[in-house]
């Protein structure tokens, strides 16, 4: 009798939830970048993965990138959204990057059966302030989860990306600076 | 003719204008006539250029916009396929370990020399929808099954976990089916290359019988502090009273192969890892009749099971307090009516030369429900992953017996053993 009661309470819990059947999704993108960008989300840019970039996502990655991504920015502020594998399932995660650090990270989709803790703020303040060292790693550590292993290790190789795209960014844009200034002077120059 | 009043006067004033400068060089009308008409060819002909080469780059700007868009179709195109290829909603995963056992008992009859592929281990998952899902394991122990005469055979071919799971909401689910029970560490998470040790631990294999596994049915939240909870419905224990293996946990397993369930069991574990590093856990087990079967002296069963993972930076210690209590007449004549064990685990992870190397030591303390499962055991070896999913490992073991009448089983010796997962 105990157990039929226990086994109906569950079979009811289960009978009555309303949200079976739709997207675990923990943020949506919009709210991502609404709240990276709070005066005003500026238009999304293209950053093609060239061959020695494509080269180096890949070799952080567990996977194929695509053939571009797509970014944010305004100055020294972008914000990335970056898949990655994690035991079995693409992890979907927001990386806000300022001047070179990590400023902010989010999960957006988790597939796993393992690992649900990635996703809270317990686990990702731990990117903060994070930057590339010379190797190509985090400056700070992260410590793990016991059973979600890989889980973390695909979140910090995407906060590596992040900060390894940010630089290629930040890098072309004062190169267009660069030209920019020099260009004006020349003008003056002749004139 | 299109000569313009303007152009004939200017040319009319440049005119007069060289005739002041060169008085004996008079100009006639004729002159400049065929002046204005050879500037006005000019001027036609370079207006008709200006409009080809306007022409050419608007048709320039097309194409590149086509090609663009080209580009870019083509782009999503690619992004799209890769995008299905790892969105695929079946997906297979796998471990396995083989290992080597070399180990000096007192009574030589109890040497081990052996080479043994230990487990392979296939998982086979499906996403219905994005809440509701199924998983399952199967496991080829000992590397052969075959049909015998005498029912003898090398392994077992066994189904682990299949169950069908629901998510109720971001933080609630529910799952039906065969599933491994929330208890202990090695449990749960027993890939080769997430622990130490060739051979799994004692504690977690006399002790929790791991890996453990029962039919039912499961509900359980996880929430932003890092606290989580199990709840589970499901088959339990059939304990032999008599014989050889009499009271012994792990003889009880059933593994939903035709499990009686005249009596069922229920497992609640509580969980915190709401600190990076550290998992606190605790697990209350309770078997209504370990033995499916009233009156035989057995009568019910509690387990209680703690433990503790801490991990910073390349340290990391792990230790695992479990303990059964029976009631029953027969089962406290056995005196195995409390059967408990213990370790601790303390390991340090190097990256070395770009790869892992993982260092340890153990010590357990068993006392089951048989005199050889009553020991110590002191252990220590390293793990090194050339890469995450691949794992080759060496320990050195030293077991003692607490009964002297078990001493000849007392031994000492190495093991190796190569596993991965995928």
């Amino acid at each position: 009798m105990k157990m039929r009661t226990i086994l109906g309470c569950i079979m009811a819990l289960v009978a009555s939830h309303p949200a079976l059947g739709s997207e675990t999704v923990y943020e949506t993108s919009d709210s991502f970048l609404a709240a990276a960008f709070p005066e005003a989300v500026p238009a999304a840019s293209v950053l093609w993965l060239q061959k020695n970039l494509r080269a180096e996502v890949t070799e952080i990655l567990d996977q194929r990138p695509g053939m571009r991504i797509r970014y944010w920015q305004d100055g020294g502020r972008t914000a990335w959204l970056l898949d990655d594998i994690g035991k079995d399932k693409p992890i979907t995660a927001g990386f806000v990057v300022q001047n070179g650090a990590i400023e902010k990270v989010q999960v957006l989709v988790f597939r796993e059966s393992r690992g649900w803790e990635v996703k809270y703020p317990f686990f990702t303040r731990q990117f903060h302030k994070a930057r590339l060292n010379d190797g190509g790693e985090l400056s700070r550590d992260v410590d793990g989860i016991t059973g979600a292993t890989l889980s973390v290790r695909a979140m910090t190789r995407m906060a590596r990306v992040a900060l390894l795209l940010d630089g290629h960014v930040q890098q072309l844009n004062a190169g267009h600076s660069n030209y920019s200034n020099w260009a004006k002077a020349s003008e003056a120059a002749s004139d | 003719m299109r000569v313009t009043l303007m152009t004939l006067l200017i040319l009319v004033a440049t005119a007069t204008h060289a005739a002041e400068k060169s008085p004996d060089e008079p100009i006639s009308l004729e002159a400049v006539w065929a002046l204005v008409q050879g500037q006005q060819a000019e001027i036609d002909q370079l207006t008709a250029e200006l409009k080809a080469t306007k022409a050419q780059l608007k048709q320039t700007d097309s194409k590149a916009q086509i090609t663009e868009e080209q580009l870019m179709a083509t782009a999503d195109y690619v992004d799209e396929v890769q995008r299905n290829r790892e969105d695929s909603r079946t997906s297979i995963g796998g471990y396995g370990e083989m290992h080597y056992n070399n180990l000096d008992a007192d009574d030589s009859d109890n040497d081990l020399k052996e080479v043994d592929y230990h487990r392979f281990v296939m998982f086979f998952g499906h996403e219905f929808t994005d809440r509701i899902r199924f998983f399952s394991e199967v496991e080829l122990e000992h590397a052969l099954v075959k049909d015998t005469a005498d029912g003898s055979n090398g392994g077992e071919v066994e189904l682990e976990q299949a169950y069908i799971e629901m998510d109720l909401d971001d933080n609630h689910y529910v799952r039906s089916g065969l599933f491994i029970l929330p208890v202990g560490i090695i449990n749960e998470t027993h890939e080769p290359t997430t622990f130490y040790g060739v051979e799994r631990n004692n504690v977690e294999s006399i002790i929790i019988p791991a890996t453990w596994w029962e039919g039912g049915a499961g509900v359980g939240g996880h929430y932003g502090n890092g606290l989580s909870w199990d709840f589970a419905v499901h088959s339990g224990l059939e304990m032999p009273t008599t014989g050889s293996s009499a009271f012994q946990v792990r003889s009880g397993r059933q593994k939903a192969s035709n499990a009686v369930a005249n009596d069922l069991a229920y497992t609640l574990r509580l969980k915190y890892t709401g600190v990076p590093g550290l998992e606190l856990a605790g697990t209350y087990h309770y078997e209504q009749d370990p033995t499916q079967m009233s009156g035989d002296g057995l009568d019910e069963g509690q387990l209680i099971s703690v433990h503790s993972i801490f991990s910073r930076g390349p340290f990391s210690l792990r230790a695992l307090w479990a303990r059964w209590d029976f009631d029953g007449e027969s089962v406290k004549l056995a005196n195995a009516d409390e059967q408990t064990g213990w370790y601790v685990e303390p390991s340090v992870r190097l990256n070395i030369g770009e790869q892992d190397w993982g260092f340890y030591t153990r010590y357990e303390d068993v006392r089951g429900a048989r005199d050889r499962d009553r020991f110590d055991q002191w252990e220590l070896g390293f793990n090194y992953w050339p890469t995450e999913e691949v794992v080759f490992k060496f320990d050195y073991r030293d077991r003692n017996h607490d009964l002297d009448s078990e001493s000849g089983r007392d031994f000492n010796g190495f093991d190796l053993g190569v596993g991965y997962q995928f």
